[in-house]
């Protein structure tokens, strides 16, 4: 088992490069055959670019996310993060790396029911292994604008406040690569534009790459880059 | 360690507050209550059971001599702080002036009962009340035959030796009488400080010695090693487990019964754990995603998911043994008024260590793998909710759950062949279940077509959740049978017992009968309307050697300690009939054709201890000719009957030369103290054994073990009701969701209802229906291999198991989910 990430784990990849994607492919089997929901996707994203991944339901925007988070691993190609392909890691490997590097936004926010918001955002940190867990993660919070909230529990919050801790939770780490996949995707208009601007915000300020998955074309606007699919393509 | 262990307390202490591990904890502590429950009672019942039979022994260890016992044993036995009495016991024949008695003198020391008690009364043959001591000095207690044949009351002197003694009551039963004809001779109790002044002992006098010893179980089998190492030749040691038959005989049966009744608990409860573990990991499938997602490992996932089971299991183990105590305590409070026993024994501490050793051993068997697989749900699940863990490996999956099923199966049984049998048949109950549950599927998808919307909504409900519903279905399906097979067993348990143990059960034995009085003493007792059984010959003899060899060459002796029937003298008998309560085991029964051959019968005791087979010669001693007989067959005599019954019977023609008596037993009802006195004084000669104490003594027990059988299956009855709710449960997110979709599809809330019902009565016809098939089975061979009672195939389970699973699992599964249904669909919708 990889547990320390190896100057031999690095390869290839310019030092500008956080994050990238060699001929990526993503097959699985369905009844109706062998379908290919990520077919051939090449990219790379530079350090503190901010990407969003445009496309219609279906067209792969997900799947890609989790290939270049390490969740899922490709059916061929593969992915480096900060030079070090997830792809020659084991399942615990990938945990570690992300514990490291990585930051997570989800559509449903993810919260641990059974934590307060103060809780949920220690979490990484104690998985990181850091003894400043409770600090950094208070710190964290009153940044989002919810130093009253710390105490409260997932369901007491409302949408817009889950997804606030959910992205104090994905920046306390101070990850190189924050992913979104549709974060305002189930908030309402109003309560979506402030969590992106938030988001955008914590963006700037930490320097960190955002990769974005979203239909919301406002908020992909707003990145630097946007990537369309289609077909499980980048077209 | 210290993020371990902070994020299990942690996660655990807030989910328990917002209820999610009820469920869980509720199955745990309902395992572990039973489980103590059932073990305290189990103990403390069968403690005051062996308590109760060592009242036939007068104490819990017996020591018996021809020789005066050394005082080393009693110094030895107040050392350890156990008491002790003794008592002497000779024939002598008792005076009233100048009608005389040869009676069994029995002079005791203070204490005397140690167990059990004595029943006086101020006439003959009156209802007896107890005891508080022994005879003062000078006083004495004869038995009430004994007064009515010298004619005496209280207050009558009677010469015993060269001392007259003042009668201040009468004997009506004392504990050791036994269930053996040893003693023949009435009874007399008396003080032994006053057997000096009667100057009975002399040199080459026939006199019993015995030491009567009675302390706590640990303390009474260490003195039974001490004694055993240190006892001289010729002294004889009998235990509890040597008492009479009939006593043994209810002891075992209910020791059994009770273990076979804790066990159905345990996996009943190990059943709800199993659905309850996986509905814990259903719940956690997100939660352990996002660690991982967040950076958690395999590992990490996996130990704090292990250390809160373990943390819960103790926690539920603590108030489940609680619980289990409470319920005992109040049972055996409630109770109390039927035991004969005051003293109840205090319960020990096992049951506790073995209950959460139990739990443990269940939570790994049936937990540990479902949360194997939590550990392996891929962190993809937080993008992608249909991601769930690899299927399991099946020997990973159910291994665990079959290694502790079988290891505490035979921990019960603890018979090789009984443990094939029943792990074969839970085996192929659990198959034949798997199969019914496929078959279910199939029978869904071919019906769904032809039913209402709410029919259809309910089968399609088992047919889509294939793998579950086949769970469901030997869940259920084990739960009914468990039931089912405790009530087959119990009620024929209970009508055995009551067909053994009727009210008009003969309550006096006569023995002595002399042959030219036979006719007319049949006759009185038949006119004073009594109903006798069979009249059989009784001739003394002695087993002088077995195949040639002499047994007194070490071969009779060597069961240590117990008393040998090869240097006993026997009671021998003849018969061409077969009784009904005699079974042929080994051998045949003899034909006309073998009168007059030199053939015997053994019964399976004497079988047992000589170690002889048929075939085996034996050697007899009869009034001091020389006889050989060729062992014919062996039989089991179920002496509960309390027919006569002798261990050895003679084919008839052999021993009709030698001169001998005839006995019986007869049944006569309350209060018919005058007649027997009257029969005393017409048949001198025959002795009458009362044996209503002895009988009362045992429906006691009977009915004590009646009582705790009935009280486990309480517990056992709970425990089935956890596994309902624990799959009802395990199915409710599910059910919540759907229910929301179908209402918001626009079918009303009785539509919803109605095909949860569907679901749940097919569900459980089904399991019933299996269940008592199985039952019936299992029944059959736990009846006729194991209690060995008859067992007679009653329709009637069949039809409860089926209507009552039905009901149960539908009214259960309604009662469960019926909030799941109420429940807005909008507000489901949302979260």
């Amino acid at each position: 088992m990889n547990n320390r990430l190896t100057p031999s784990a690095r390869t290839g990849a310019t030092l500008a490069s956080v994050l990238k994607a060699e001929n990526l492919c993503k097959q699985v089997s369905s009844p109706e055959g062998p379908l290919t929901i990520v077919d051939h996707v090449s990219l790379e994203i530079a350090r503190g670019e901010s990407v969003a991944v445009a496309g219609p339901s279906g067209a792969g925007k997900s799947t890609l996310l989790a290939l270049l988070a390490g969740l899922d691993l490709p059916s061929a190609g593969r992915v480096l993060l900060e030079g070090i392909d997830l792809t020659s890691l084991d399942e615990d490997g990938r945990a570690r790396l992300r514990a490291q590097r990585v930051g997570f936004v989800f559509q449903f926010f993810h919260l641990i029911p059974a934590l307060t918001a103060l809780e949920n955002v220690m979490l990484p940190l104690e998985l990181a292994g850091s003894g400043e867990a409770r600090r950094a993660a208070a710190e964290t919070l009153a940044r989002v604008g919810l130093r009253e909230r710390t105490a409260y529990y997932p369901r007491q919050l409302s949408g817009g406040e889950q997804q606030r801790v959910a992205i104090a939770r994905a920046f306390v780490t101070r990850p190189a690569v924050l992913l979104a996949d549709e974060p305002t995707g189930n908030l309402d208009t109003a309560t979506g534009a402030r969590v992106g601007e938030l988001l955008f915000e914590l963006n700037a300020s930490a320097g960190t790459t955002l990769v974005l998955v979203t239909h919301d074309a406002e908020l992909g606007g707003r990145c630097g880059r946007m990537l369309r699919m289609d077909a499980g393509r980048i077209v | 360690m210290k993020t371990l262990l902070r994020m299990a307390l942690r996660t655990l202490a807030r989910e328990w507050r917002s209820g999610e591990l009820g469920v869980l904890a509720l199955a745990l502590t309902v395992a572990v209550a039973a489980l103590t429950g059932v073990g305290f009672l189990v103990g403390r019942i069968g403690a005051a059971v062996a308590l109760q039979a060592s009242s036939v022994l007068a104490a819990d260890i017996r020591l018996g001599s021809p020789r005066p016992l050394s005082d080393e044993y009693f110094a030895e036995a107040t050392r350890r702080g156990l008491r002790s009495a003794r008592s002497t016991t000779l024939l002598s024949v008792v005076f009233n002036g100048d009608a005389s008695q040869l009676s069994n003198i029995d002079a005791v020391t203070a204490g005397y009962p140690l167990r059990g008690r004595l029943l006086l009364a101020a006439e003959p043959f009156a209802p007896g009340v107890a005891a508080s001591g022994i005879p003062a000095p000078g006083e004495v207690w004869p038995a009430s035959r004994l007064l009515a044949a010298v004619g005496g009351k209280v207050g009558s002197h009677l010469s015993i030796g060269a001392a007259s003694l003042l009668v201040t009551r009468v004997l009506i039963s004392r504990p050791d009488q036994g269930g053996t004809f040893a003693e023949l001779a009435p009874s007399l109790i008396m003080n032994a400080a006053d057997l000096p002044a009667t100057r009975l002992i002399q040199p080459g006098s026939r006199v019993s010695y015995h030491g009567l010893f009675a302390a706590n179980r640990p303390e009474i089998d260490a003195f039974k090693g001490w004694l055993l190492a240190h006892k001289r030749p010729g002294e004889r040691l009998r235990d509890v487990s040597d008492a009479s038959p009939q006593v043994r005989n209810a002891v075992d049966r209910a020791g059994r019964f009770l273990s076979l009744a804790s066990l159905v608990s345990v996996l009943l409860c190990a059943i709800a754990v199993a659905m309850a573990a996986r509905r814990y990991v259903h719940r956690h499938l997100d939660a352990v995603a996002l660690l991982k997602t967040l950076g958690a490992t395999r590992a990490f996932t996996l130990a704090v998911s292990l250390l809160q089971l373990l943390v819960l299991a103790l926690l539920a183990s603590l108030a489940g043994s609680a619980l289990g105590f409470l319920a005992q305590e109040w049972l055996l409070r409630t109770i109390r008024g039927l035991l004969a026993v005051t003293e109840l024994p205090p319960p020990g501490i096992a049951p506790l260590a073995l209950g959460f050793a139990t739990a443990l051993a269940v939570l790994a068997g049936f937990a540990l793998p479902p949360l194997l697989q939590l550990a392996r749900v891929p962190a993809l699940r937080v993008l992608r909710r249909d991601v769930g863990p690899p299927p399991p490996l099946v020997l990973l999956a159910f291994g665990p759950a079959v290694a502790v099923v079988l290891a505490l199966l035979y921990s019960v049984v603890l018979n090789g062949r009984l443990f094939v049998y029943l792990a074969a048949g839970l085996a192929a109950f659990v198959a034949g279940l798997g199969l019914a549950g496929s078959g279910l599927v199939y029978l869904a998808g071919r019906l769904r077509g032809r039913v209402g919307v709410a029919w259809r909504y309910g089968v399609a409900n088992l047919s889509r959740r294939r793998i579950e519903s086949v769970v469901q279905l030997i869940a259920f399906g084990t739960g009914i049978m468990v039931l089912l097979l405790l009530g087959i067993i119990r009620t024929d348990l209970a009508s055995d017992w009551r067909r053994t143990l009727p009210p008009d059960l003969p309550n006096y034995f006569f023995v002595n009968i002399p042959p030219g009085e036979r006719a007319e003493f049949i006759r009185f007792v038949q006119a004073e309307g009594a109903r006798t059984t069979r009249v059989l010959p009784m001739i003394r003899g002695r087993l002088t050697a077995i195949n040639g060899r002499p047994v007194e060459d070490g071969r009779a002796g060597r069961e240590q300690g117990e008393a040998s029937f090869a240097t006993r003298e026997q009671n021998l008998t003849w018969a061409a009939q077969l009784g009904a309560d005699n079974r042929i085991v080994a051998g045949r029964w003899w034909t006309p054709a073998d009168c007059g051959e030199p053939l015997v019968s053994l019964a399976t005791e004497f079988q047992e201890s000589l170690g002889v087979q048929v075939g085996d010669r034996l050697s007899f001693d009869i009034a001091g000719e020389a006889l050989e007989a060729r062992v014919a067959s062996i039989r089991k005599v179920k002496w509960d009957t309390f027919q006569p019954n002798f261990f050895i019977v003679f084919a008839p023609g052999v021993l009709e030369r030698f001169a001998g008596t005839y006995m019986t037993s007869a049944y006569f009802t309350p209060g018919t103290a005058r007649t027997l006195a009257e029969l005393a004084h017409r048949f001198p000669s025959v002795s009458i054994f009362d044996i209503d104490e002895l009988l009362n003594q045992v429906r006691s027990v009977l009915d004590r073990a009646a009582f705790a059988v009935q009280s486990v299956f309480v517990f056992t009855l709970f425990a089935g009701l956890t596994v309902l709710l624990a799959a009802v449960q395990s199915s409710r997110d599910e059910r919540r969701y759907e229910s929301a979709m179908l209402r918001t599809l626009g079918a009303s809330r009785r539509v919803v209802l109605q095909g949860v019902l569907a679901e749940f009565a097919t569900l459980g016809m089904l399991s019933g229906l299996l269940a008592a098939a199985g039952s019936a089975l299992a029944a059959y061979f736990l009846t006729t291999r194991w209690l060995e009672l008859r067992y007679t195939f009653d329709l009637t389970p069949c039809v409860v198991g089926v209507v009552g699973g039905a009901v149960l699992v539908a009214v259960g599964g309604w009662l469960a989910t019926r909030s799941v249904v109420s429940r807005p669909p909008l507000a489901t919708l949302r979260s």
